[in-house]
């Protein structure tokens, strides 16, 4: 594993958990992608405006990101359109039934040591791993 | 009407998840088979650890000087969930985004990061996605589990 595979990681993570503290720091809030998206198709009169400007951020960042990196968005997987869709479906469905995903219980939850956030992630990874295994068994090992 | 707070508000969301957008994309998040790599036990890719030791050290040193504070700079309350049970919807949610998680190799803000590619695939999988969470609402209800 060559240090570059730590220090670039690492530092993403880092920017991600800047990002979170001022969230919390300036809105009080978590920051949560399933529960804010989720909460701006509900449309609640005061209530929305800081909703969809997380979400343009995140689609700036994007567009700056495919403008100067665009390696970043390398897809290898070669997936099939059902499973993306399957998958997407159920991440959408999944995240809501479960109040949270990798950034409200993953990065925010388990910092404040929520027991919740920590049984959830968990719990995430581990059908993840599943998920990832059983793809693999069905497809002779290439994915 | 909208208050001067509310728009610095959104102003300060705008930038947070600009800043989560460029940590996602440097982290590795929006390359699908490092996801699938990272959870696949026959051939483990561990660098997205780091991801999350780097934001959550960040993080919760942070939480540690924040939690006593009264308020948040810009809203007079906190909006941090305080529920403690474990419930059994939440197992079962995390268990359906674990397997979508691991199907996909996307969660959803590295997906909605990387509608800015412009690959089709994303955008299918956040129609998707969008299309699960509405029907999740539709029929929230009718579940037998309680929040």
């Amino acid at each position: 594993m060559s240090i570059e595979q730590i220090i670039t990681p690492l530092m993403g993570g880092i920017l991600i958990g800047l990002a979170v503290t001022i969230m919390l720091v300036a809105n009080g809030r978590v920051t949560g992608i399933s529960g804010i998206i989720n909460g701006a198709m509900k449309r609640v009169e005061g209530d929305t405006l800081w909703r969809v400007a997380f979400i343009s951020g995140l689609i700036s960042g994007g567009l700056v990101l495919f403008a100067l990196k665009p390696g970043v968005f390398e897809n290898t997987t070669g997936l099939g359109f059902g499973q993306i869709v399957t998958a997407g479906f159920i991440v959408g469905f999944g995240t809501i039934l479960g109040s949270g995903c990798t950034s409200g219980h993953g990065v925010c939850g388990i910092s404040r040591l929520s027991p919740r956030s920590l049984v959830a992630t968990i719990t995430f990874m581990f059908f993840g791993v599943v998920a990832v295994a059983v793809v693999r068994a069905l497809t002779g090992g290439a994915i | 009407m909208k208050s001067e707070k509310s728009r610095a508000r959104a102003a300060v969301a705008y930038l947070v998840g600009f800043v989560f957008a460029i940590g996602l994309g440097l982290a590795g998040m929006t390359q699908p088979q490092k996801v699938i790599g990272f959870l696949d036990v026959m051939n483990w890719d561990p660098s997205l650890i780091f991801v999350m030791v780097g934001a959550i050290i960040v993080h919760s040193l942070a939480y540690v000087f924040i939690k006593n504070k009264k308020s948040p700079l810009l809203d007079a309350a906190w909006h941090v969930p305080k529920s403690k049970e474990i419930t059994p919807r939440l197992i079962m949610g995390s268990a359906l985004f674990g397997i979508g998680w691991g199907l996909g190799g996307l969660c959803l803000g590295p997906a909605i990061v990387s509608l800015g590619s412009g690959q089709q695939s994303i955008f299918a999988f956040v129609l998707a996605m969008l299309l699960g969470m509405w029907v999740f609402n539709k029929v929230e209800k009718a579940l037998p589990f309680k929040k």
